[in-house]
């Protein structure tokens, strides 16, 4: 019989790491969580108050609607975006110098910050100063994306599709050159179509790519906040404030830390439950059955 | 079905190709015959696979024409040459099940699903994939993988060809005999051209009916298996085929006397009088000869028509040995028989003259037969 040797020095060893997500997450988030559940005026005065900001945050129409805004737009922009990426992966060139060049020509909007994208659309979009506007009043639109909601609209999806449509584009197009050249010789001498080339061997081998695509996308859309900041700040009324920048208006606006801080983690949930559940069933219907 | 003639084909992967290593294919004329089985034989990166995708269509050839039962296909594209190709690596398509991979060729050219059904049933039992058909191919093991993809050339029947680019690379060795044995059940069933790219050669003589032997981009030798051995027309045939390959060494044509004789260094070695008389007719002075090491004669007891080498050593191969000899200076093989007793020391062989091939810049000079490979390559040689 050998008895069993406890070496609690082992656990020295996982200290770092323990010690730099307490830092990088743990306590940034304990720090919202300690906010939403207490009512605090000072750092000597605060009640605790259980979920009552959970509450109020759940049945604020504001949010509700920002909630929403923020699915349709998130939504649409995915709808436009993913397929769109995956024409122009497939439309770039793939050998010689127009490939790199393509490949420069598609990068250069990730490249651009933020707000200046923010800034360059607000430009752009503007009837008398801007291109776009200008085209849009030359060929008889009524297009003000400052006062009128749909065209706000517009601009910022636009805006983002503009702006976002290249990374998908990108990593498409990483994924079509890991397809082996054999594939395409083989559906040649399957006679398959161009369709069926693109349906059965391109789209299967892209699947992993548009997963992190899509996650990403997802994400990055859900959060949105600098760009629609920028170019509309949220307006006209209220139709382009999404989640973070009503969230924003509470926290740094009134000042409403503590139903600010339930909302963060409500938006929180609300991502990682998203990204759970288009995951689990990216990869269920991948299974073999 | 069709026959499949290659006329002055050549192909480089260059843009200005100046001298022959440029070519991965160098110019050749050659024939497939309708409803053979033949294997393209040779080692790696002379050019098999750039002749199999030629003939398929997957490349243009920079020269030459490729002609299906005498018919110029060279600006068809592969699909609408109605031919099938099996890779050396398993190419699936991964979401469908493997009925419908099979059935995927079948469906592209309109074939009606009763058809089509009745066909993957059949193919799917030669290859022992019946209770498989279901499954998602994704989840198949590599060499189930194969035989799909196998499959999938087998089911047009009606194909000019079927081409098969080292396609058991990735399976068991059980298994690749038995894959083997059943290409072969199909091809006597359907009587379709077949053409199997290998580089070993057991493979090829298991598969083929006549097999072509390919180096640096060229097929040097185009007959059965037995004339592969028996008769190799060019060095690198002697090298390849066998185990282990063809023994050479270079001799002299001198003359003594009105009477040529071939000699390496001081000894004689007995070729007919018409080989001689050939010889001299071609003004070759520098000859290489050839033997394979199942026809070095190994004598039990001294003998003086034999030459004296003394052994170096001895490979037992299980079912047979291998002797290795110092012919003067030059270390060459004899196959000894089973119950041949082990010799060792100083022991001595002779080459039988029906067994010494004499080579010419790398080619048979062969006086009993009708081809005279030597002097056909010199001329392409040239023109090359």
């Amino acid at each position: 019989m050998q008895t069993k040797v406890e070496n609690n020095k082992a656990w020295f060893l996982v200290m770092p790491v323990f010690l730099i997500v307490a830092f990088s997450a743990i306590i940034p988030l304990m720090t919202v969580v300690n906010y939403s559940v207490q009512d605090i005026f000072d750092p000597y005065t605060r009640y605790f108050v259980g979920t009552e900001w959970f509450k109020q945050v759940m049945l604020d129409s504001r949010l509700h609607e920002a909630l929403l805004r923020q699915f349709i737009y998130s939504f649409t922009i995915l709808i436009i975006e993913v397929p769109l990426g995956i024409c122009v992966a497939l439309m770039m060139p793939t050998k010689g110098r127009g490939a790199s060049l393509a490949l420069i020509l598609v990068a250069i909007p990730l490249l651009i910050p933020w707000n200046v994208v923010g800034t360059i659309w607000q430009i752009f979009g503007r009837a008398d100063i801007g291109l776009f506007g200008a085209f849009m009043s030359g060929i008889g639109v009524d297009y003000n994306y400052a006062s009128n909601p749909t065209d706000a609209w517009l601009t910022v999806v636009l805006m983002d599709v503009w702006h976002w449509t290249p990374l998908v584009a990108l990593l498409c197009y990483s994924g079509l050159r890991a397809i082996p050249e054999v594939y395409y010789q083989a559906a040649r001498i399957d006679q398959a179509s161009r369709w069926a080339v693109f349906r059965y061997i391109q789209l299967p081998k892209l699947t992993n790519v548009l997963i992190i695509g899509v996650l990403l996308r997802f994400m990055d859309s859900f959060m949105i906040y600098t760009e629609p900041f920028v170019l509309t700040g949220g307006g006209p009324g209220s139709s382009t404030t999404f989640l973070s920048q009503a969230l924003v208006q509470q926290a740094i606006g009134q000042f409403d830390l503590g139903p600010a801080a339930a909302f963060s983690l409500v938006y929180f949930l609300i991502i990682l439950l998203v990204c759970w559940v288009f995951y689990t069933t990216i990869m269920n219907m991948q299974k073999d059955k | 079905m069709a026959s499949i003639t290659l006329n002055a084909l050549a192909h480089t992967y260059t843009d200005n190709p100046t001298k022959p290593e440029d070519y991965a294919i160098r110019e050749m004329s050659h024939v497939w015959e309708q409803g053979g089985a033949f294997a393209l034989l040779g080692p790696s990166g002379c050019g098999k696979s750039t002749l199999l995708n030629i003939i398929s269509g997957l490349l243009k050839p920079s020269n030459g024409e490729v002609l299906f039962d005498g018919k110029r296909v060279n600006e068809l594209k592969p699909e609408e040459r109605n031919i099938a190709q099996v890779f050396q690596f398993p190419v699936v398509y991964d979401t469908m099940t493997v009925f419908d991979n099979l059935a995927f060729p079948l469906r592209n050219i309109g074939v009606p699903e009763y058809k089509v059904k009745s066909k993957v049933y059949e193919v799917a039992e030669i290859l022992e994939l019946s209770d498989q058909l279901k499954r998602k191919a994704k989840g198949l093991s590599a060499d189930q993988k194969q035989k799909v993809s196998m499959g999938r050339g087998l089911v047009r029947d009606d194909v000019s060809a079927i081409l098969f680019d080292e396609p058991l690379t990735v399976i068991d060795p059980q298994l690749k005999w038995k894959l083997r044995r059943k290409l072969k059940q199909i091809h006597e069933q359907f009587n379709i051209t077949m053409v199997y790219v290998t580089h070993d050669q057991l493979e090829a003589s298991t598969f083929a009916d006549k097999i072509a032997v390919m180096y640096n981009g060229q097929i040097v030798q185009f007959g059965t298996p037995r004339e592969l051995f028996e008769k190799p027309a060019h060095t690198f045939v002697g090298y390849f085929i066998g185990s282990p390959g063809m023994n050479f060494f270079e001799a002299e044509l001198k003359s003594q006397d009105e009477k040529a004789a071939l000699m390496f260094g001081d000894h004689k070695i007995s070729v007919s009088e018409a080989m001689l008389t050939r010889l001299k007719a071609m003004g070759a002075n520098k000859v290489t000869l050839g033997i394979r090491p199942e026809f070095v004669h190994v004598w039990d007891g001294k003998n003086d028509d034999a030459f004296s080498v003394d052994v170096d050593y001895v490979e037992d191969l299980g079912t047979y040995k291998i002797l290795s000899f110092m012919f003067h200076g030059k270390m060459m093989k004899a196959r000894l028989s089973e119950d041949q007793k082990v010799p060792s020391g100083q022991i001595y062989v002779s080459f039988p003259e029906q067994w010494t091939k004499v080579y010419v810049n790398e080619y048979l000079v062969d006086v009993d037969g009708q081809a005279d490979t030597a002097d056909q390559n010199k001329e392409t040689d040239h023109a090359n």
